[in-house]
């Protein structure tokens, strides 16, 4: 399996992990990952507030550097992904701004032709393409006892992506079950982690991370799964300002789902970027594997 | 010999006048179509007046076709072919052409319009000329019907055919007739009790010397056609015999084998592998459920047959294939609920206390598994705050577009019981209360009275997520209220989430079977949807209640009875007529190639093995023409639509392009036909 890489900036800097984990998964499961020559920033959400023809032609540029041989692009991060498949869904449906796009693209001397190139998360990747045979055979290391919450966030799941059930998506719950893990309900999991909020309203953005946080408690989560490096920042890097400002002592370790899977495939921890997140995931992770392995023994 | 055609144009007030100038379409018809010889305009051509015009033109100007340019003839057809028939001429020597629908009520432009109209006048008069006198024929109506589906539109339905002295078969799937209103407990807006004034027609039914009832039975197959139906009927093996068994009750009352009852009791309560759905069921006899039986796993137990004092229990008992001979059939096969986990935010399934309709149905119902108790999933606790959530399912592109008809009156009714029995504060989540029958309206208004509590939007999602202290181990339905416009949050002990009506999971098949279509949400087609609801395109194939739309108890018995009376006036007839329009293969021709066989919808084409060519039975056939497109020989004829006939209305339409004398006006009849 033959797959374009979109990485995104997120994952070049604050979301290195998740690149890290996406890149051995990807290497132990046999999906070779072409990255795209010379991409660029996908805009995230603020370039469509501002102008859509220039936001649009910028990401269509990322797809449009895709070389011809290949048919799918994978981007791991939920802003890419839905910018990628926003951008060819509009230039399919809307042949005025398919052809204003293909203009700016031409200045370039570059053209996509719109629907050329499949838009695929990597959770659908793993889940659907790669698939439950596939996944038990290559797992190393079941992950029998670890309590885990799986948290899609807003964005990945939208009706436009047709990824999985946009109100509570089950795909990533799926696939840790196939994997031995304890999967908690953790009935938030499509809820919004307020984004950029933090920027610009604390009060709000800590509140949406409380709640999120105090769930994964609320159902005994021992870590919690994400695939959106927005998400990851917010639960992750706020959670000490969350607790401050709640007067609460949070410590719920927050990971993406890769590296978590990585695990399950026998990576070592280091190769998954592991320690690079604050609130620190070995040690739960560690011990619980360890009660396995007593418990084995026993 | 020349033909004499008259050509009469209809005003239908100003329906078409005032789009189409129908005296220039009269005028140019009589001076530009050959072999016209009367051409008139009048306002009502379907007055009394006007079909006197054509009878007198028939009599005085010997006109030997007719054209009537008017409305669809699915209005009017039959009032022209009368006239035709009293003037002396047969009546397949008519043309109608629509200029209603079809012309001055699509366009905006008069000339245009006007154009149009011509071309259409000149295509029905061209190919009158070319039809044929037909004969329809007559055959035998069967006075027997069978009524599929022993809920409460066809129990009614059954009723009122055997009351008036005709043989009934009752089909029903479950193993007992009653269907769904038999799991209610109250039914609104009068709060009597279902079972009250159910049961007394479930028992006459069951007693009727005018019914055969074939319960545990399903319908197979379906051949012959109006008044001579030829039906088969499986009837499911019980393991019980019917004959012998007194319906004492022992058998199922010593199996030691419990399990879910996941169809009468909703899932929430327990049956006997050997089992009577419920006391008053009709017939006492009980069914045996093979999957779940010890001696069906291992050969052993076999208590019931032990047991038994007639010796009615037979473990080797198998299906039955019944033959029926019926003159109609009426279909009154139901609904089923929405599976209320297909929408995971409510939480169905996933969150204990979230329950469905039925369910809470089966609660308050006094002879249901809680014994008329209202309680949460634990069995014991009884909830003090109660949300109701409408259009579960329904009124949801996502889901079922339509509206469920009954959910809102439901949700009053359960809304009174829980206040009345627990004291309860209830919550109704809906978009909008539709309670547009008779004393509904009155019944919402002494809800609103006694404080049911109502929320106006589209419940978000039902969590057990708290965020505040007062929402501890509640469910909270998130909601935003339209009316406020706000979000706002409900902690309640239990959500109620009321399934939209489906029509059944197998409809399409039972459709297809009877030869009848189904609507895209799979609900039977009706003949008309206002003014012959209870008939389909299929003569002799009738429907009622909620299998042809959702609607409740009183529309579904109005409906029962309404399919009965079509019945009655089909047997009181003694015979229907077939149209002769049908199609005729040309056996010698024919190759046998069995092309036709497969496409015709009607299942109307008999194969002959012996001969190996295909004949076509007229009693089935519509007319539909497949069949003669389909043909790769060539060799099936349309009646009234054969190749010259067709032919001569394509030229009559493309008038303008035959005649290049005239092709100044091409252009504009160009852009007509364009339009």
């Amino acid at each position: 399996m033959k797959y374009a890489y979109y990485p995104g900036c997120s994952l070049e800097s604050g979301s290195a992990a998740y690149d890290l984990s996406v890149r051995a998964v990807a290497e132990v499961l046999n999906i070779e990952l072409e990255e795209i020559d010379d991409w660029n920033c996908c805009g995230a959400t603020e370039y469509f507030t501002q102008d859509e023809l220039v936001a649009t032609s910028v990401i269509a540029r990322n797809l449009a550097l895709i070389r011809p041989d290949l048919r799918d692009v994978v981007a791991p991060c939920a802003a890419c992904f839905l910018n990628l498949k926003k951008t060819d869904a509009l230039m399919q449906d809307d042949p005025a701004m398919n052809a204003k796009i293909n203009s700016a693209l031409g200045a370039g001397g570059l053209h996509y032709d719109a629907g050329r190139v499949r838009v695929c998360h990597l959770l659908e990747l793993l889940h659907t393409e790669v698939g439950e045979a596939t996944l038990k055979e290559k797992m190393v290391q079941p992950l029998t006892g670890l309590r885990v919450a799986p948290y899609y966030g807003c964005q990945v799941v939208r009706p436009l992506g047709g990824l999985d059930n946009p109100e509570y998506p089950m795909k990533m719950d799926e696939m840790f079950k196939w994997l031995g893990a304890d999967v908690v309900d953790y009935p938030v999991k499509a809820h919004c982690c307020g984004g950029h909020m933090t920027q610009i309203s604390e009060d709000a953005a800590f509140e949406l991370i409380r709640r999120l946080l105090q769930s994964a408690v609320d159902s005994k989560a021992d870590l919690l799964l994400c695939m959106c490096p927005m998400c990851q920042l917010n639960l992750d890097a706020y959670q000490g300002r969350v607790n401050n400002f709640f007067n609460k002592d949070f410590q719920v370790p927050i990971i993406f789902f890769t590296q978590l899977l990585g695990v399950a495939l026998g990576i070592d921890m280091q190769k998954l970027g592991f320690g690079k997140e604050i609130v620190g995931a070995e040690p739960i992770i560690q011990s619980r594997l360890a009660e396995q392995a007593a418990k084995a023994n026993a | 010999m020349a033909e004499k055609v008259g050509v009469y144009v209809c005003h239908c007030g100003s329906n078409i006048a005032g789009k189409v100038d129908v005296e220039q379409v009269a005028k140019w018809t009589g001076q530009h179509v050959k072999d016209v010889t009367v051409a008139r305009d009048y306002k009502f051509m379907c007055s009394d007046l006007g079909q006197k015009l054509i009878e007198d033109d028939i009599k005085k100007e010997g006109l030997t076709r007719v054209v009537v340019a008017a409305c669809s003839p699915h209005l009017h057809e039959k009032t022209f072919r009368r006239a035709c028939s009293n003037g002396g001429l047969n009546p397949y020597l008519l043309e109608m052409t629509n200029i209603r629908e079809h012309c001055s009520w699509v366009h905006s432009d008069r000339a245009a319009a006007t154009e149009k109209a011509k071309s259409l006048v000149s295509a029905a008069a061209e190919r009158v000329k070319w039809q044929q006198p037909l004969e329809p024929t007559y055959v035998d109506v069967n006075p027997a019907t069978l009524v599929l589906g022993g809920g409460i539109a066809g129990l009614q339905a059954t009723l009122e055919l055997a009351d008036a002295g005709h043989k009934v078969y009752l089909v029903e799937r479950q193993p007992s007739i009653g269907g769904h209103m038999a799991q209610f407990d109250k039914t609104f807006p009068t709060l009597d009790c279902s079972a009250c004034i159910l049961t007394p027609k479930m028992s006459e039914a069951g007693q009727h010397e005018n019914v055969t009832l074939l319960t545990y039975s399903e319908l197979e197959e379906v051949t012959g056609s109006v008044g001579n139906f030829k039906v088969k009927v499986r009837q499911k093996a019980r393991k019980v015999d019917y004959d012998k068994c007194t319906g004492c009750g022992v058998c199922v009352e010593k199996c030691p084998r419990k399990v879910l009852d996941s169809e009468f009791e909703a899932g929430m309560g327990t049956r006997k592998a050997i089992y009577v759905p419920f006391p008053q069921a009709v017939p006492r006899t009980p069914v045996l459920d093979t999957e779940s039986c010890i001696w069906f796993e291992r050969q052993r137990c076999g208590a019931c047959r032990k047991l038994c004092p007639t010796d009615a229990i037979d473990f080797d008992q198998e299906d039955e294939l019944l033959d029926l001979n019926v003159g109609n059939i009426i279909l009154a096969t139901g609904w089923k609920m929405f599976d209320c986990d297909q929408i995971p935010q409510y939480g169905y399934g996933r969150l204990a206390n979230v329950f469905t309709s039925l369910e809470l149905e089966r609660m308050c119902n006094a002879a249901g598994p809680t014994a008329g108790k209202i309680v949460l999933r634990d069995g014991k606790t009884v909830p003090k705050r109660v949300a109701i959530i409408h259009c579960v399912g329904s009124r949801d592109i996502r889901h079922n577009a339509h509206c469920s008809a009954v959910c809102c009156m439901a949700s009053l009714k359960f809304g009174h019981l829980l206040m009345e029995k627990l004291d309860a504060e209830v919550y109704s989540f809906y978009i909008d209360i539709r309670t547009n029958q008779k004393g509904y309206e009155e019944f919402y208004q002494r809800l609103l009275e006694e404080g049911m509590h109502f929320v106006r939007g589209k419940v978000s999602e039902v969590t057990d997520a708290a965020r505040l202290p007062e929402e501890e181990g509640k469910l909270i339905v998130q909601c935003e209220d339209t009316l406020l416009g706000r979000q706002q949050r409900f902690p309640v002990d239990m959500a109620v989430l009321m399934g939209g009506m489906e029509p059944q999971t197998d409809a399409r098949d039972v459709g297809l079977t009877c030869g009848i279509s189904c609507s895209m949400a799979g609900f039977f087609t009706e003949r008309h949807p206002k003014l012959d609801p209870v008939a389909t395109m299929t003569d002799g194939i009738f429907v009622a209640g909620a299998c042809q739309g959702a609607k409740d108890i009183p529309a579904s018995v109005a409906q029962g009875a309404a399919a009965a009376a079509r019945v009655q006036s089909m047997i009181t007839r003694g015979k229907v007529m077939i149209e002769p329009i049908v199609a005729t293969i040309d056996e010698e021709n024919c190759s046998g190639c069995r092309i036709c066989n497969n496409l015709c919808p009607f299942n109307a084409i008999d194969y002959d093995e012996t001969r190996a060519v295909s004949h076509v039975i007229t009693a089935l056939c519509k007319g539909c023409g497949t069949c003669v497109s389909a043909c790769p020989a060539q060799v099936i004829t349309g009646a009234h639509f054969n190749n010259q006939q067709i032919f001569a209305e394509i030229e009559g339409v493309l008038w303008d392009a035959m005649q290049p004398t005239e092709a100044t006006d091409a252009s504009d009849t160009a852009e007509v036909s364009a339009s």
